[in-house]
């Protein structure tokens, strides 16, 4: 280097510390995902619901799937707003019926990639009866469930999904509820796919979600997330550092583990991984090749577009 | 347009109340039911799930009422016309996402085959007590329709405006058939595809970066963009603007629940239907719909042998109601007599709208039959005097 180049260097650096430090002005990458014109998003500091939203955004990247054929279904809840976020057809539905209005969306137009984008009161709570009939019938629904313990939107009530002992406004003394195991609920239901990850897992949490969009039939994936505002806080756990820092400690990889010793204990490890990874046909494929065998030529399936009668 | 031939069975056949509206859901272009079994509704989706197959269609067994109405509203968004098909305790479960589609503004026919109740009631015997909870029963404001057919013709026929309407104004369109009209089996004429007429899904022409959602006039229907045409746009339950974005602001609700109430209510005129017959100088004018309207009938006959001047209005749209014609009618008439299978549900909008000109009499009937002819006209003697 010449030595004028050093001194343009050592100017430029003096500049620079002059200036202080910059902000960036590029786009964030997976801005082109989200609809910007409503951010800033509702979810708390430290809330672990963003970082699930970007690994999705980046899998939705980094598969190339056609976006116009995406649409997204949130029920209601904190994460029942991921739909309002993303840049896709997206459907923010009634409380714990995400699942059904999916299932209508698909069978609707047989084409589109539908997604479920929803927290674990919504879909397994008041919803769970129609989570565990798309898992029957391997309806063809990607879904994302976002566990953090607790009805977050309306105080941090109880869920059926709060570990055993964990405090929450309306068990004040402490939850003696069984909680939900949900991937051994969605896997003994029939689910194709099940995988539980934490949101500090954020490759292997985005290599999911690129794994299940190739998949076909009822895909679930679990991410447990922290909720810094009133999980953590009416638990004495500190914030959503905090809780990373614990989910670093204390998650567990164990790939094809038996679904039913995964349950999570009250500051216990939590076990990660893909459990369930297998090809079955999905509703649409047995629907047709059921009545290709009983009807022959008079089965007129609705065409991959829908059903929709043109002029 | 012309209904697609693939769903219209030409001919004339005997067939009971229920199978026909199945046959007209199809005639009118329906391709998607979801749907939960509930006496005595349940020949419609059997019907249906015969004949879809063939045609196009898809009907899929959901696993309850609440799961059938969220999954006929998320296919309406791909631009498939669909339906559902109930009685009233599964109709009570289904008003959650009523709700919803109302909301979002989406096109769908809901049938509820009434029987007795409340709750489990009498499931194989005739009520018409779901008629106010056609009108009301989803929390929140928001304007109904509802048809109420007399016969199966009629059901078959009324099915064809019932998809019609829910597409021109974007709305659930309320079916409200009773089980012995859905049990009754009589002649019905199917006409040949091209004798019927059909709205089809009118599709915005907008471009994709000048469509706005919920983009309409204070009384009008937004455009419809469906899912996966590359339009990426948003819709909630939650109050919105005309992105189809949450605004929690009285003035946003002011502007969504006004036009959900005014583009119905200016356009009653347009929807209201109803039969009328001999209230031409007559002093009693009855007042009746479904299966009680074809007794009531036999009741002013007898009423007329006996002398007195008899008419009668026949709703066929029940919501929104005739409200003008019962206004006319109410300075000219004595009396109004409703007999209604419920303890008095119609009879509230015939007395609001006769406003204390003429009086109204509710001739009420619990369920599990029809009236007895006899009752009518004994009640119709009543109010003359």
């Amino acid at each position: 280097m010449s030595d004028r180049a050093v001194q343009d260097e050592v100017s430029e650096a003096a500049e620079a510390k002059a200036r202080g430090p910059s902000v960036a002005t590029d786009e964030h990458p997976i801005a082109p995902y989200l609809r910007m014109d409503r951010i800033p998003h509702i979810w708390c500091p430290t809330c672990g619901i963003g970082t699930v939203v970007k690994c999705f955004a980046t899998a939705l990247e980094e598969t190339g799937v056609n976006l116009d054929k995406t649409s997204i279904v949130s029920g209601i809840g904190c994460t029942g707003r991921v739909a309002g976020y993303m840049k896709l057809d997206a459907f923010h539905t009634t409380h714990g019926r995400a699942i059904p209005f999916a299932t209508g969306l698909k069978l609707g137009r047989p084409e589109l990639l539908v997604i479920v984008f929803s927290g674990d009161g919504d879909l397994s709570g008041i919803g769970g009866n129609h989570f565990i009939h798309a898992a029957r019938r391997n309806m063809d629904l990607m879904v994302i469930l976002v566990n953090n313990f607790i009805y977050g939107m309306t105080g941090g009530q109880n869920a059926p999904t709060t570990p055993l002992g964990a405090r929450t406004s309306t068990m004040p003394y402490g939850n003696f509820e069984r909680p939900f195991n949900l991937p051994h609920l969605a896997a003994s239901c029939g689910a194709t796919y099940v995988a539980r990850w934490t949101c500090l897992h954020i490759r292997r949490l985005t290599k999911a979600f690129k794994e299940a969009i190739g998949r076909k039939g009822f895909r679930f994936i679990e991410v447990i997330a922290p909720c810094s505002t009133l999980y953590a806080r009416l638990n004495k756990l500190g914030t959503g550092f905090n809780l990373m820092q614990f989910y670093h400690d204390n998650a567990e990889i164990r790939h094809g583990e038996d679904p039913r010793k995964v349950d999570i204990g009250f500051q216990e490890k939590i076990i990660c991984g893909k459990f369930v990874d297998e090809e079955r046909p999905t509703f649409l494929e047995m629907m047709d090749q059921h009545y290709e065998k009983t009807l022959g030529d008079k089965y007129v399936p609705m065409p991959p577009e829908g059903g929709m009668i043109h002029e | 347009m012309k209904a697609d031939p693939a769903g219209v069975l030409t001919g004339a056949h005997y067939l009971d109340g229920d199978f026909a509206c199945g046959e007209g859901a199809m005639a009118a272009g329906c391709r998607f039911v979801g749907g939960y079994p509930i006496t005595p509704s349940t020949e419609v989706v059997e019907r249906i799930s015969r004949r879809f197959p063939m045609i196009g269609g898809t009907f899929i067994q959901m696993e309850d009422e609440l799961a059938s109405m969220a999954a006929v509203v998320g296919a309406s968004w791909t631009g498939t016309k669909a339906l559902t098909v109930t009685s009233g305790p599964g109709f009570s479960l289904m008003m959650e996402n009523i709700g919803l589609a109302a909301m979002m503004e989406t096109p769908c026919v809901v049938v509820d085959v009434q029987r007795g109740g409340p709750s489990t009631g009498l499931p194989t015997m005739a009520g018409q007590a779901d008629m106010m909870q056609a009108r009301w029963g989803s929390h929140g404001d928001y304007e109904s329709i509802a048809l109420c057919p007399q016969s199966p013709q009629e059901a078959f026929d009324l099915m064809i405006d019932a998809f019609n309407l829910s597409e021109l104004y974007r709305v659930p369109v309320m079916f409200m058939m009773d089980e012995c009209v859905g049990h009754m089996t009589e002649k019905v004429v199917i006409p040949p595809a091209e004798e019927i007429e059909i709205v089809p899904r009118k599709l915005t022409s907008r471009s994709v970066g000048e469509y706005l959602p919920y983009y309409a006039d204070r009384q009008s229907v937004p455009e419809f963009a469906r899912a996966g045409d590359g339009y990426r746009f948003h819709t909630t339950g939650l109050t919105h603007d005309e992105r189809g974005y949450p605004v929690m602001s009285a003035e946003c609700q002011e502007k969504c629940v006004r036009r959900l109430v005014e583009k119905i209510r200016s356009n009653a005129d347009a929807i209201v239907r109803f039969e009328e017959f001999g209230t031409e100088g007559a002093e009693v004018v009855l007042v009746a719909y479904g299966i009680a309207a074809r007794v009531t009938q036999m009741g002013m006959e007898i009423a007329r042998k006996r002398g007195l001047k008899v008419g009668m209005i026949r709703l066929i749209v029940a919501w929104p109601f005739p409200e003008k014609r019962i206004r006319e009618l109410a300075g000219e008439i004595k009396a109004f007599v409703v007999p209604e299978i419920n303890y008095g549900q119609m009879v509230l909008e015939v007395e609001r709208c006769a406003a204390g000109k003429a009086s109204t009499v509710l001739v009420p009937h619990g369920g599990g039959g029809v009236h007895d002819p006899e009752t009518i006209a004994e009640e119709i003697l009543r109010a003359a005097k």
